[in-house]
This record gives C-alpha cells, structure tokens and sequence, in this order.
C-alpha cells in the first residue's frame, strides 16, 4: 500500500453514470490486476474505493460509477486536479491459476478490472475470452477496448436490446480453461453454478479503511475469516461460502 | 525525559500519542507502512475470552465528518492472540502494548485479563465495559456504576498491570461511573467511546448497517469527547486517557488541557494510515506556536 497524489489527465463520461478518469502519479505500489485505490474526496469522511481499470509506470485508469455524492463529485473534477490515494489495496487475481484458454466475465461496473486482467493474460500468450453484462444496450461500455486488445468479446444484455440477450451466463465459450469474474453478488453465484472449471471471483463490501485495520468488511469464507479489503478482494471458487 | 513525554499509570510515553482500539488491529500490519515504535504505544483490538466473529455486514457507514460501525468485537480469542498475535508484534514494536479486553460477564474480564497479565509485551490493560455493539455485553457494564465497579474490582484482582477502564459516552452521568471505577481501583480511565448512532438508506427505506445501530466516531464527536474528558478529569485523581474524534497535533494538544495524559487517535487512522505519525511529527511545531516546553505541563490546564 502506498498513500501519493494524482494528478486527473482527463476525466470522461462513458454512459449516463459510468466515467473513466486517467490519473498520473506513482502506481508502484499495484502489483496485480483485480486491486483497487481508495479515493480521499474534499467533504467526504470515508475514502472511496473503487477498482483499478488498466495502469502502467505512471498513469491508472479507473472506470467507475456514480452511485452517491461521493462518485457524482468525483465525475464534476477536471484535469489538473489532484486526488490523494491509496493504491495497491486487495490481493488481486492470481495469473498463474488460468490455464491456456480463461474467460473472464464483468458485470455492470465490474466489467473494468477485467481489462488489465485481459492485457496481462494476453501478454502471457493466452487466449483470451470476455463476456461483458450489462441491463441494456445504453449501460454498455468498453467493448471496442477489449476488441482492440485482440480478445474473443461477447456482449450481454437482460432485455436483449444489444449483443446476446440473456446474463453473462448465457454467452459461456466451449473449451475455457478457468474463469476469472467480477459484478453484482447474483452475479457470481450463477457464474460458479454455470462454469464447470476454478474460478476466481472479485467480491464487494461496505469498507471502513480499505487497507485491513477497521475489519469492516468481513466475511466468513470455507478458508477462514477474511477481510474483502485486504484478504480479497478476490477469492477462488473453492473458499467461497456462499450462506454467511 | 523528551518534552513530549508523559507518564501513563507509572509508564514512561515518549509521547501521548495512542491509536485507539479497532482502529489499528494488532499493530504489526501498519508496522509495514512506518516504524510503529514513533508511537506513546497502541491499544489493540479487542479481546474476548472466545473467538468471535462480529456482527453481520454492512458493518460500516459514512457519516459527516464522521462514520458508523458495528463490527461487534471480531477477534480471534485471547488464546491466539497470545500464541499468534503478539509473537507477530515482537519484531515490530518494543515498547509496552496496551491490551483491549471486553467480555460478557465479569468472570469473561477476568478470565481474559489474567492471561494477559502474564504476557510481558503487555503495560496496561484497558477494559471495554463499552462496547454498543454487542448484546448482553460490553456497554451493559459501562452504563451503571455498580457493573463498572464490579468489573473493574474484578480485573483489579487477577493483574499486577495498571487497569484503564474505557467508558461509554451513552450515558446520563459519565462522572458517577468514572468515580465508582476509581473508587473500585481503577489506575486510568480513558473516554470516549463511540456515540450510538444509526443511518438509513432512502432507497431501501432499512438501516444501513445490518446491526441496525452502530458506533458513531470521527471528527464529529471531538468536542462531545472533549467536554466529556474535562468533566471526569475535573472528578477523579487518576490519569485520564482521552479520545474521541482525534486527528490532529491541535486536537491533542486540547484534550490534554481538558485533563487527559494520554490521547487516543482512532478514526483518522482508517481515513490517513499515516495520521498518527503525522500527528507525532507535528506535535513540537504546535507546542512551539503555542510556546510550550513541556507537553506533560499542559495536562488539565483548562481546569
């Protein structure tokens, strides 16, 4: 975990609710896809986690929501403005358990964790497939960016109004060697029923500090207690208990 | 004697600086983040005679310059957190630890104490009768004079190490409990503890938190926490440790001229991992705008 300043590059509108901010800064801290960044907001007492899209040596993408005054402020920033972080937060997905042939699958705003997930597996010499849910062809966000990497896409709607009607669930490719998966908890639970290999699964809680301290977050998993935080937020198929 | 330094019950502090209890597990995680050893010392999580696992989630929610939780005490037990917790402390930090200890019967404190009373790494021991999130438990002994006592006797019994009894703000007369622990031996008290709170969701129209209400800290609660501290300072002739919505060297610097010897600094951790050695690093800079030598000679100034 490291606590530095960002500078916002740019900070764009993707749908309705969905934005992408590019920051500058020092991301050595980020060791895996899957982490995330705690945001400090002017106003805000509580930081604001919120998953890392894509990151290199010096600049961090985040593709996030608005959900609340917190995010909505956070979409009104502009370049040049300067965000305190905290990066390198959560465990992240473990590359080396993935086999030749993965799937990834991202639901709503768990489709950015994904994408740095895909550059990194792609890079490893691995064919790639992604599914990406959303409710309707408006929410959808991302798919171009995913192609452009030179991975099999797939794209979900509930009401079929874009891609494949249905769930992520409807769109499994023949002959996938692992899963990697983050969304809504519903979500998740039908992945694990429908996927016939292991699987890690990114999870979401209400947290205090981000960084293990508050144990806000617990949960209890086959494996033990964790800390979503700072045990997860990423947990494989196996451990998962899904009656807490 | 550095002039920060305070004495804390017949310990020596390089300074009054003390993360608070929940804020800070059991140190050695923030050991990788700076040399915890900067600290006067730190209150560990609190522990039960049994592992506990807590309260359901949501257990967290964000508040105005504040925030709610209801962890409800998750620890692993007093038995690992001997055999497992402190050996991890060790290599980290080499100053006495102050060890938080809740229960729910008076025999619980005991139990939980006189094990503890036995680990060398352990100065004080701050006894949670104040805890608003478990049932049958915790505030239930901090919220009557006679309990407090009771409690407070009984620890008093089975340890050597001085007792810090940790009071509850939900109360009508925080004095009348701080004078019966005193009375019943207490070494210190320290205060406050979280203010029961609660927050709803307009758009499930249920509280936020899954325990319903929780424990209300942060910024928000200081001057509440401040005229608290000043009150029980002013009644009783043992140390006062005072907390309550700390974040900064001002912020300590206050609370010891209310009366307290020692600060506790709890949300602001959560917020800032830093905050307490940006506190430390501050503190001489302050004293020194408000041209004060000693820190120790500020204690109840206010008075």
């Amino acid at each position: 975990m490291k606590q530095s300043f960002f500078q916002i590059l740019s900070n764009t509108a993707l749908t309705d609710s969905v934005f992408k901010m590019v920051l500058s800064g020092d991301t050595s801290a980020i060791t895996a896809p899957g982490q995330f960044v705690n945001i400090q907001l002017a106003g805000k007492f509580l930081r604001r986690p919120i998953s890392v899209c894509d990151y290199d040596e010096n600049t961090l993408t985040l593709v996030y929501k608005v959900v609340g005054k917190g995010t909505e402020k956070m979409s009104r920033m502009n370049a040049g403005e300067q965000l305190d972080l905290l990066t390198g937060l959560g465990n992240g997905y473990d590359l080396s358990l993935t086999g030749q042939r993965p799937v990834l699958l991202g639901g709503g705003v768990g489709v950015p964790p994904m994408y740095n997930l895909a550059k990194q597996l792609l890079a490893q010499g691995k064919q790639v497939s992604v599914i990406l849910g959303f409710n309707t062809g408006s929410e959808v966000f991302y798919e171009k960016e995913f192609r452009a990497l030179g991975c099999d896409v797939t794209v979900t709607t509930v009401d079929g109004s874009y891609g494949v009607k249905g769930f992520v669930t409807d769109a499994l490719p023949k002959g996938y060697t692992y899963f990697c998966c983050c969304g809504p908890e519903p979500m998740l639970k039908a992945v694990c029923k429908a996927t016939v290999t292991s699987g890690q699964l990114s999870f979401e809680e209400r947290m205090g500090c981000g960084f293990g301290a508050c144990m806000g977050c617990s949960c209890k998993t086959l494996t033990g207690y964790k800390r979503i935080c700072k045990d997860g937020p990423v947990m494989k198929k196996e451990e998962i208990l899904w009656e807490r | 004697m550095g002039a920060l330094s305070v004495n804390l019950c017949g310990i020596e502090l390089d300074n009054p600086v003390i993360p608070a209890s929940g804020t800070f597990g059991y140190g050695y995680e923030f050991a990788e983040l700076y040399d915890i050893n900067i600290l006067g010392t730190f209150s560990f999580k609190g522990t039960t005679k049994q592992p506990r696992f807590g309260n359901p989630t949501p257990r967290i929610a964000e508040c105005t310059a504040g925030m709610i939780n209801a962890v409800g005490l998750q620890n692993p037990g007093v038995d690992k957190v001997i055999s497992e917790e402190l050996p991890k402390l060790k290599p980290c930090f080499h100053k006495p630890v102050m060890a938080n200890v809740s229960g729910f019967s008076v025999s619980d404190y005991a139990y939980t104490c006189e094990k503890l009373d036995k680990e060398e790494q352990v100065g004080w021991l701050e006894v949670n009768v104040s805890c608003p999130n478990v049932h049958g438990g915790g505030m239930s002994f901090g919220t009557c004079p006679e309990a407090a006592a009771e409690v407070t006797a009984a620890v008093k019994k089975v340890t050597k190490k001085p007792v810090i009894v940790k009071l509850s703000p939900n109360v009508t007369d925080i004095v009348s409990i701080a004078k019966a622990c005193e009375d019943a031996g207490a070494d210190g008290i320290s205060l406050i503890n979280t203010l029961l709170g609660m927050r709803i969701d307009l758009r499930t129209r249920k509280p936020v938190i899954a325990n319903k209400t929780g424990g209300f800290s942060g910024p928000a609660i200081f001057p509440v926490a401040l005229r608290m501290v000043y009150q029980v300072a002013c009644a009783v002739s043992i140390p006062v440790v005072g907390m309550g919505g700390v974040s900064s060297a001002e912020d300590v610097m206050e609370m010891m001229l209310a009366g307290a010897t020692a600060v506790e600094v709890g949300a602001a951790n959560l917020v800032n991992p830093y905050a307490c050695r940006d506190i430390i690093r501050d503190l001489p800079r302050v004293m020194e705008m408000y041209n004060i030598q000693n820190l120790k000679d500020i204690i109840g100034g206010a008075h």
